[in-house]
């Protein structure tokens, strides 16, 4: 257990401390200077705007998905199980090519959108279809074994009552996934924020524009501006602790609700 | 409300639950669908109910065709084994569930539903636990809410699976008195799932036995513990002894020797006799057409003690157990007399 | 209490229903599961998540197969056998190997600390592992920088002993194994917890020593989960691509892994080439879900 703790430590603490460490060799002046610059504040609203719109899509499609998932029977339905898993295992730079070559003007998706005066690669647009991309199977994976598990009798019992589908939905099922729904939210939230390979290829680039935050920590770093890249990736880091504790209590709170852990 | 069921059949796969079931219930009767595991009884209430449709065969409410309208549309009150409370909502919400559901058009005011939910959390005696939580009761008081939850829609039938089977004995006997109580109350006509046998004498003004999908007999509690019609009504219901026998010329015998009982109707051949504990009596070992055997284990406190006595030879044996009272004499291995008072003879398929 | 109904949902639903569709219900049994949602309802929600689903994964990873061949075959093979891409996919296995190696070892005594014992700091422990999941990629490789870089905390001892750890493989096995190292550990937590200690208790009650019992109680115990945990913890580290890009220093032929590779060749307007070694990793994922979802019936649910 000594050796356990020991390597935890090694791989994972004292990097991490290094970072803060780091950032509190800044004063708090500079650090506020850093944080508050156009082009980081610029950075960090597009990545956390970008991330919760596509969170916010995969949060409500995600819903369909597992519903047709687990409640009905069609063909193929096993295969899109699997399929469901595949932006979890597929490479970041894979993906990120892929997408960029399919949303280009050139690409097959691209070319259907041009004419409609819809440019999606190289601009926010292509971010938050690459961020929608990674973050597609938490919120599925998420609420499947909570819905696989629902009780049967409530539904019936809701019906026997009276209750239509629509009400059964509404008012017995949903509140029972709702803390599923969330923490599904929340995780692929913090995907996005900090994703990187996926998003630089389709992403413009373009200081102010379309320029994510992980890619100006990099660009930072290659100047060798230490301090500013510590100060962004500080903040990003109390986002993603904020979030991890957000999670931490949702699954909590579901498993008061079902009894389940999440 | 008058329910009839004729001819229902299901099947699932190539294994059928209910086979030919045919069932009258009175307006305001309280029903006991009465079984072991897979008599089809639990199946058949799900079908009254509407969650399964039969195969074949008729259910009726009132004269009206029930099964061309859904479980909604039916206006049946169900009562689930394990609750099925809604955990998210108090017990205040979950027993208004129903008339909340309703559309705008015929739902009551706010103002009365609240009035309805406290007149039946009154009925329940839950008042006082209005505002908690499904998970912060114990079970006896969660089956109750999911009564009152039902009997809020003002259901027609009330349709009972096993309600009290994931209770303690304890809170299960008070429950099932409870239950008598309250349908004496409201007189909904009512018809519940058990398997345990004593419920269903206790409770209920009639009892229906179930097995293998056919109803082997309904009648009153007192009928079908004294009147068996069929050895697997006679075998579920109270205690029973078993003793192979043989009819032959008229007379029933056990290892050869006549007993002087009456056959009862039943063909030549193989039979069972049965009978109760408390309705076999010792008697001296001596005598003409008498059933012997010789005691091997004596047991039990209270007022009558329980001998085990040993029939037939040590290769054929068939072990019963008989009430004696305290007062008579015996001895392990002891050779006595058996005298049945009340006795059915059964063909060897149950009949 | 009244029995009589006040409300009739039978017959309210008969209203505004023709003579004629009401003799066709009253004929007809409906048979239905309570559950069982409207059929335009059932087709919509279908429609739509195999759109999804389609049009967001399956297009972009049959593009990549696409884009591959889009150049013919001899190009492909080519992208596959030059003398950059063969490093790149030495290096990556290297370092996947040995990141796999070394985070399962750990990773078993860490699951096996924290599912069998009892101790203060437990919770703490746990959020660490959890820790690496939440942090970007990106900062990921950052903090390595930070401690081992030129201007790191370490930088000038590392310098004047001629020690390079950034821009050299030794960075970019350490990046790969902080990003990776949950995934062995959270495959195994709750299967040992579920398993929980009596196996243990009473192999060691028998007379086996701790290790004796390590080697054959507890590790058969989780072999499938293990090799869960190890084929996608390699699948990842094979992948990695943000922590792996700030660290290595981008130098073709000798820190360039396979995924760095793949930037270097789409950046630089190869985009076949790209795509050809893209599509090997792309091969990889979908082999790793495969053996996923074989491996996953024989691993206990809970």
């Amino acid at each position: 257990m000594g050796v356990s703790l020991l390597w935890l430590s090694l791989i994972v603490l004292i990097p991490l401390a290094a970072l803060f460490a780091k950032t509190a060799e800044l004063s708090a002046a500079h650090f506020i200077e850093i944080i508050t610059s156009r082009r980081v504040l610029h950075a960090l609203q597009l990545s956390f705007a970008l991330s919760f719109a596509a969170a916010a899509v995969n949060l409500v499609f995600g819903t369909l998905v597992v519903w047709a998932l687990v409640r009905y029977r069609f063909p193929g339905r096993r295969l899109f199980d699997a399929i469901v898993d595949i932006p979890f295992a597929l490479p970041t730079a894979v993906a990120g090519i892929a997408l960029t070559n399919l949303y280009a003007e050139s690409g097959w998706i691209g070319s259907l959108l041009a004419p409609l005066g819809i440019q999606v690669a190289f601009t926010p647009l292509g971010i938050f279809v690459a961020l929608v991309f990674i973050g597609l199977p938490f919120v599925v994976r998420t609420v499947q074994p909570v819905l696989e598990d629902l009780e049967k009798e409530l539904e019936e019992a809701a019906a026997s009552l009276g209750a239509s589908r629509w009400t059964i939905f509404c008012r017995v099922v949903l509140p029972s996934i709702v803390p599923a729904l969330l923490t599904g939210f929340a995780l692929a939230l913090a995907r996005a924020v900090g994703e990187y390979g996926s998003v630089i290829f389709i992403a413009g680039n373009l200081p102010n524009v379309s320029e994510i935050a992980p890619l100006l920590i990099v660009i930072r770093l290659q100047e060798f501006r230490y301090a500013d890249a510590t100060a962004i990736a500080a903040v990003m880091l109390v986002a993603s602790f904020l979030l991890l504790f957000l999670i931490n209590t949702l699954q909590r709170w579901s498993e008061g609700r079902t009894g389940k852990r999440l | 409300m008058r329910i009839s069921i004729q001819n229902v059949t299901k099947r699932f796969d190539d294994f059928t639950a209910l086979d030919q079931v045919k069932l009258d219930i009175r307006s305001g009767e309280l029903i006991a669908l009465l079984g072991p595991s897979g008599s089809g009884k639990t199946t058949l209430l799900r079908i009254v109910a509407g969650f399964e449709w039969p195969d074949e065969g008729e259910v009726q409410f009132d004269g009206e065709d029930a099964l061309t309208h859904s479980v909604g549309e039916r206006n049946v009150g169900f009562v689930f084994q394990h609750y099925a409370l809604f955990r998210h909502m108090s017990v205040f919400e979950n027993v208004a569930f129903g008339l909340r559901a309703r559309p705008r058009r015929h739902r009551h005011s706010e103002a009365e539903i609240r009035r309805r939910v406290e007149r039946l959390l009154d009925l329940v005696q839950l008042k006082w636990l209005a505002e908690r939580y499904p998970q912060q009761l114990s079970g006896g008081q969660r089956q109750r809410v999911a009564l009152a939850r039902a009997l809020a829609i003002e259901p027609r039938v009330l349709l009972l699976d096993e309600p009290f089977g994931a209770l303690d004995a304890k809170v299960r006997k008070e429950l099932r008195r409870w239950l008598r109580n309250l349908h004496t109350e409201i007189s909904v006509t009512s018809i519940f799932v058990t398997h345990d046998q004593e419920e269903a004498l206790e409770v209920a003004d009639r009892v229906v036995v179930m097995d293998k999908g056919r109803i082997q007999q309904a009648g009153t509690p007192q009928q079908v513990y004294d009147h068996p019609h069929t050895s697997a009504v006679h075998e579920f219901i109270g205690e029973s002894i078993v003793v192979p026998v043989v009819i032959e010329q008229g007379d029933v015998r056990f290892g050869g020797e006549p007993l002087g009982l009456d056959p009862q109707g039943v063909a030549s051949g193989d039979a069972l006799l049965f009978a109760r504990p408390h309705d076999i009596t010792i008697v001296p070992s001596s005598g003409e057409q008498r059933l012997r055997g010789v005691v091997k284990r004596i047991h039990g406190i209270g007022p009558a003690r329980r001998v085990e006595i040993a029939l037939g030879s040590e290769t054929a044996e068939t072990l019963i157990e008989v009430d004696a009272l305290r007062t008579q004499p015996l001895r392990v291995g002891q050779l006595v007399g058996l005298r049945p008072d009340q006795y059915r003879i059964f063909s060897k398929d149950g009949g | 209490m009244s029995v009589v109904p006040l409300y009739d949902p039978a017959a309210e639903m008969e209203i505004g229903v023709t003579a004629a569709t009401a003799h066709a219900r009253a004929t007809q049994r409906r048979k239905v599961d309570v559950r069982d949602d409207p059929a335009w309802v059932r087709w919509t929600i279908i429609s739509v998540s195999i759109a999804f689903l389609g049009i967001f994964v399956v297009l972009p990873l049959i593009n990549v197969f696409a884009q591959a061949f889009a150049k013919g075959i001899a190009v492909y093979v080519d992208a596959l056998t030059n003398a950059e891409t063969l490093a790149a996919i030495r290096l990556t296995l290297a370092v996947a190997a040995t990141s796999v190696v070394l985070n399962g070892l750990f990773g078993l005594t860490a699951a096996w600390a924290i599912a069998k014992f009892e101790f203060r700091g437990k919770n703490f422990l746990i959020t660490l592992v959890d820790l690496p999941f939440s942090v970007s990629p990106v900062i990921a490789g950052l903090v390595f920088v930070l401690l081992f870089g030129l201007q790191g905390l370490f930088g000038p001892w590392l310098a004047a002993h001629d020690v390079k750890i950034i821009f050299a493989f030794p960075g970019i096995l350490l990046a790969t194994i902080f990003v990776t190292f949950p995934f062995i550990v959270r495959e195994l937590i709750p299967l040992m917890q579920e398993q929980g200690t009596e196996e243990e208790e009473a192999a060691v009650s028998l007379g086996a020593s701790g290790l004796r019992t390590f080697v054959r109680v507890t590790l058969p115990n989780v072999k499938w989960a293990l090799l869960y945990g190890v084929l996608i913890c390699n699948a990842r580290a094979m992948g990695e691509f943000g922590a792996v890009s700030v660290v290595s220093g981008h130098i073709r032929g000798e820190t360039n892994t396979m995924p760095l590779h793949i930037e270097a060749l789409y950046e630089g307007y190869q985009a076949a080439p790209a795509f050809a070694v893209a599509s090997l990793l792309a091969l990889l994922a979908l082999v790793t879900l495969i053996v996923k979802a074989v491996l996953e019936k024989r691993i206990p649910k809970d």
